[in-house]
């Protein structure tokens, strides 16, 4: 049995009555326990969609995406996802968030257990002065914190994160992708992440996949040679800048190709 | 951040304060101004001070009543009614509601049974049901549960389906199963629509109850007020009509503190 995903000539094509539009096209890629791949790409290319069929929310119409010799047929505790709009429940306090899944009975946990968990967790996150609050007394940077700590508390193998700091503003983002990083640091995961921005995707991956659109495919898959632990002082190596530089080349071709197939 | 700013705080209190009480002062200043109409249009002649009683009357047979325990009984006949079929008819809402919103197969076949059901008024069940079920209190809880049904489990079903389906992906993939995705993620969600549903369904309710009363009752206060009609006794006759209108008022305000107290996640969300 082989470890890791293995996603195998995955096609995903939506038909409806104005006609069939193809989201993903012969889509090949194995991925390692403990690596941290981004899927980077122009919108429309595919990469949400691919990522949710690893999520079990979609299913291909072509190929598989077998994650330790299983076939995924659905969502499951073993893949945490971590939302763009994070999806923090807003009835619950951040305590009651992050034990949500520790509650539930697939997850087996006696309270002491659920006790101990959510406060390693929300330790871990940094959220320990406000594990009472409610999301809405949250800034987006804490809320997306919280989501982290809730997926991370079920203990899945995967973490499939979604644009999660799509929606913070910069100096935010920088803060939490080094935070990201520190939490792996500590507790290693299998990250797939989605992201439109080339120098996240430089900063935490050991390789980044690049796509193109119609119909989303991927177009090259970069290793990303930069030792862990990477911190702000990584994004202005010359090595850093050099591998950046790269993908942003491919990156900007598919763009152009983009338009001018769109005619823009 | 609370307590950032005492200064600031403590004004933002007082202003509340000071509205608090200005709502108050023009609460009692509606209601006087309505009595204040009311024994003016009798003492010019505007009704027929016959035909329409004084205040006084009202309040001296409201007392009267009082005084030898009827309007209790009838108070308590009517609220008996509407409690019993309010409960029965918003636990059926909120089942019927949750499969028609939840499963697809459901909603399209209830769907436009719903909308015939809804607009046929309760009232029109009432001949039906006193032959079905005589004019005892039988009858009287159906339509009155069917009153309070509809209006709720319309609202309940609504809002439903337009609950972002976020919420049930993330518990997805925490591992939630079919029962606890009800239990701890449709149903506090849904807390505040169900409140709603209460408001308009008791409001709904009332009305019929009325309705219900006057047509075949002994006890309730759409009672009283037809044996009031029939002995041409205006003040008691009155006193029901206010006596209705007070009592909507307080249940919707006991239900819009249970609003506030059972949402206090979305309080704080408006902050």
């Amino acid at each position: 049995m082989e470890k890791g995903i293995v996603i195998q000539g995955v096609g995903l094509t939506y038909s409806s009555a104005a006609g069939s539009f193809e989201a993903l096209r012969d889509i090949h890629l194995s991925i390692e326990p403990g690596e941290f791949i981004c899927l980077l790409g122009p919108s429309g290319c595919g990469k949400t969609t691919l990522l949710n069929t690893i999520a079990g929310f979609l299913e291909p119409t072509a190929g598989s995406v077998v994650m330790d010799g299983k076939r995924i047929t659905g969502p499951g505790p073993d893949r945490g996802v971590v939302f763009q709009q994070y999806a923090v429940f807003p009835w619950l306090t951040v305590k009651e968030n992050v034990q949500f899944g520790l509650r539930l009975a697939a997850n087996r946990c006696s309270s002491e257990e659920i006790d101990r968990i959510s406060e390693h967790f929300i330790d871990l996150v940094n959220l320990r002065d406000f594990k009472d609050a409610y999301p809405k007394q949250l800034s987006g940077g804490m809320k997306q914190r919280v989501a982290i700590a809730r997926s991370y508390a079920v203990n899945p193998q995967v973490l499939l994160m979604d644009e999660p700091f799509g929606a913070l503003d910069a100096q935010t983002r920088h803060f939490m992708q080094e935070s990201l990083l520190q939490i792996l640091e500590k507790e290693r995961k299998t990250v797939v992440f989605v992201t439109h921005g080339v120098e996240e995707a430089a900063f935490l991956s050991t390789r980044v996949v690049i796509m193109a659109a119609r119909p989303g495919r991927i177009r090259e898959v970069i290793p990303i040679d930069v030792p862990y632990p990477r911190d702000a002082a990584t994004k202005t190596s010359p090595e850093f800048i050099r591998i950046r530089a790269g993908i942003e080349k491919v990156v900007r071709e598919e763009f152009q190709k983009l338009r001018s197939s769109e005619g823009i | 951040m609370a307590g950032a700013n005492p200064g600031i705080e403590g004004r933002f209190k007082r202003k509340q304060r000071r509205e608090r009480i200005e709502r108050r002062v023009y609460f009692v200043a509606s209601f006087a101004l309505l009595m204040l109409i009311w024994e003016a249009c009798r003492a010019v002649g505007l009704i027929n001070p016959k035909l329409f009683p004084s205040i006084a009357a009202v309040a001296q047979s409201c007392v009267a009543q009082l005084r030898d325990g009827s309007l209790q009984q009838h108070m308590y006949a009517s609220f008996l009614r509407v409690l019993v079929s309010f409960s029965i008819g918003i636990v059926l809402a909120v089942i019927f509601g949750f499969l028609i919103g939840w499963f697809r197969v459901v909603r399209l076949l209830a769907d436009p049974g719903i909308n015939f059901f809804r607009a046929l008024p309760p009232i029109a069940l009432i001949p039906l049901m006193i032959i079905f079920f005589g004019i005892g209190e039988t009858s009287k809880i159906i339509v009155l549960s069917y009153a309070s049904f509809f209006p709720a489990l319309v609202v309940i079903y609504q809002a439903l389906v337009s609950l972002d389906p976020i919420y049930v992906r993330a518990a997805r993939t925490l591992g939630a199963t079919n029962m606890e995705m009800f239990r701890k993620i449709i149903l506090p969600q849904l807390v505040p629509h169900i409140i709603t549903a209460c408001r308009v369904s008791l409001g709904v309710c009332w009305a019929t109850l009325v309705a219900a009363e006057l047509i075949a009752a002994q006890r309730g206060i759409g009672a009283m007020m037809v044996e009031a009609q029939n002995f041409f006794q205006m003040p008691p006759l009155v006193l029901g009509i206010i006596l209705i209108g007070i009592i909507s008022l307080v249940m919707d305000a006991i239900v819009r503190l249970i609003e506030t107290k059972a949402t206090q996640w979305q309080e704080k969300m408006s902050n």
